[in-house]
């Protein structure tokens, strides 16, 4: 065990030098054998889910980061060599960020030429009138990542209409979504919990979301950029905290860690993943084990679930009168950009400004930045 | 001890921006031991290189979650991580995982 010069062999091919342990399986294998494996996990994914049909158009969210831009290069891979018949395209967010999403905006031109990919930028200026650094200006730093999460949301789907897009995949991992399952349940945000862990989403709206990592562990996705020198962009965006969302990422790395399970609060998540699942989350496997979690969440038939209707104002697919981000937009404008913020305890805080345009119909919902 | 440190993921953040460091390791024998582990390493990297929020670099003795470490383009887990012992010219690379997607 000690000493690094005491070289192990690659687990699958036997004849050359292990460079990494697969989070999954620990597994100890070498470059190529994890290129391949790696890339034929996503194939397996892609094609068991019936993700994509010859001919679709698809978008890929790209932000330059790391997600993003291994989920471009492996799909524009896999549908060269698998002849999936794909026509690819990359679609990126300009949410107008002066040092954060400029930066990563040039990483995106730059895998447009590297991929041979068609690139369109749909700016929040252009879909909204407001940059992020204006609204940071107006509302400070709370609350921010509320308007970038709505906006952000419906930025995708109308980059993507315009693109004539049948699909847009996003790179979400499985560390991503394990965060979210739990974040959902310490919400108790049952719509989402059951949506957040579907590898298709939104079948029923415009444009239907996919989500190709979604059993990808960050861990391989970072080392298969790093091995193959991927071109992407790393840094955290200057105006997100995201403390919430950071304990659970925490919270779920710690897990992997653990060796025995006699942490209180890995005692509580036990607890309740048992009672609904019978699941025990357990190193290796956490996250996995998490995703599993999410995905067995019954939801029983008299929980009211919220209806889908459409936006009267701009047409969007929305559960109350107004959607979200009208009712963002509308305090920016109207300059109440509290309108719309936080739950019904807030919103009860609002009352007399929601009832001098509509009444109670334009109740606010969660934060969309938790949601895919 | 010469060795090439690197800095991914935006872990360069933590130390002036810069992702390769170039340094000479001066370490104290532990146990008589003429070797340097990566345990070492760690806490003269924390102590001689970090400039802001240790934090995000390390958690206890060893790196945070999350932060991925490869000795000469290998995994450190199959090195036996902290265990490690480092050479003359070796390449430790740290990469956090945890900036955006």
């Amino acid at each position: 065990m000690e000493g690094k010069r005491s070289v192990r062999m690659c687990c699958l091919c036997n004849e050359r030098r292990a460079s990494l342990s697969r989070p999954k399986t620990l597994e100890q294998i070498c470059r190529e054998c994890f290129y391949l494996a790696f890339e034929d996990e996503i194939h397996q994914i892609i094609v068991s889910n019936r993700l994509f049909i010859r001919g679709d158009r698809v978008a890929i969210g790209a932000s330059g980061g790391k997600d993003s831009t291994v989920l471009a290069y492996v799909l524009s891979k896999l549908n060269r060599i698998h002849d999936y018949g794909l026509h690819l395209f990359l679609l990126s967010v300009d949410e107008g960020i002066t040092g954060y999403r400029d930066d990563s905006l040039e990483t995106v031109h730059r895998n447009q030429i590297q991929y041979g990919l068609p690139l369109k930028v749909v700016s929040y200026k252009d879909l909204y009138g407001w940059t992020m650094d204006e609204i940071v200006k107006l509302i400070g730093l709370k609350n921010n990542c509320t308007f970038c999460g709505v906006f952000r949301r419906q930025a995708l789907d109308r980059g993507a209409a315009f693109l004539k897009a049948d699909k847009l995949v996003t790179g979400h991992n499985a560390d991503d979504i394990a965060e979210t399952v739990l974040l959902n349940i310490l919400r108790g945000d049952i719509a989402r919990l059951s949506r957040c862990s579907s590898i298709i989403t939104g079948e029923d709206g415009p444009i239907p979301r996919c989500k190709p990592f979604k059993y990808t562990y960050e861990k391989e996705i970072v080392m298969y950029a790093y091995f193959k020198k991927l071109d992407y962009f790393s840094t955290e965006c200057i105006y997100s905290p995201n403390a919430y969302r950071g304990f659970a990422r925490e919270f779920i790395k710690d897990l992997e860690r653990i060796r025995s399970p006699f942490s209180s609060l890995f005692i509580l998540f036990v607890c309740l993943f048992v009672i609904h699942n019978h699941v025990i989350a357990y190193r290796p496997r956490a996250i996995l084990d998490i995703i599993k979690s999410g995905e067995n969440f019954r939801i029983s038939t008299t929980t009211k679930m919220p209806e889908q209707g459409t936006c009267e104002r701009c047409g969007y697919i929305s559960s109350q009168k107004w959607c979200k981000a009208c009712v963002l937009l509308d305090g920016l404008n109207r300059g109440l950009p509290k309108l719309g913020i936080g739950r019904s305890r807030v919103a009860i805080g609002c009352k007399e400004e929601n009832e001098s345009h509509g009444g109670k119909s334009i109740e606010s919902k969660q934060c969309g930045s938790l949601d895919f | 001890m010469q060795l090439t440190l690197e800095f991914g993921g935006g872990l360069e953040l933590l130390c002036d921006s810069k992702k390769i460091h170039n340094v000479n390791v001066e370490f104290e024998q532990q146990n008589g031991e003429d070797k340097l582990t990566m345990k070492g390493l760690l806490s003269w990297v924390r102590t001689n290189l970090i400039k802001e929020r240790p934090e995000m670099f390390m958690k206890g003795d060893t790196v945070r979650p999350g932060v991925l470490v490869l000795v000469n383009d290998c995994d450190w887990e199959l090195s036996g991580q902290l265990n490690t012992s480092l050479e003359e010219k070796d390449v430790v690379v740290f990469i956090s995982t945890l900036h955006g997607g």
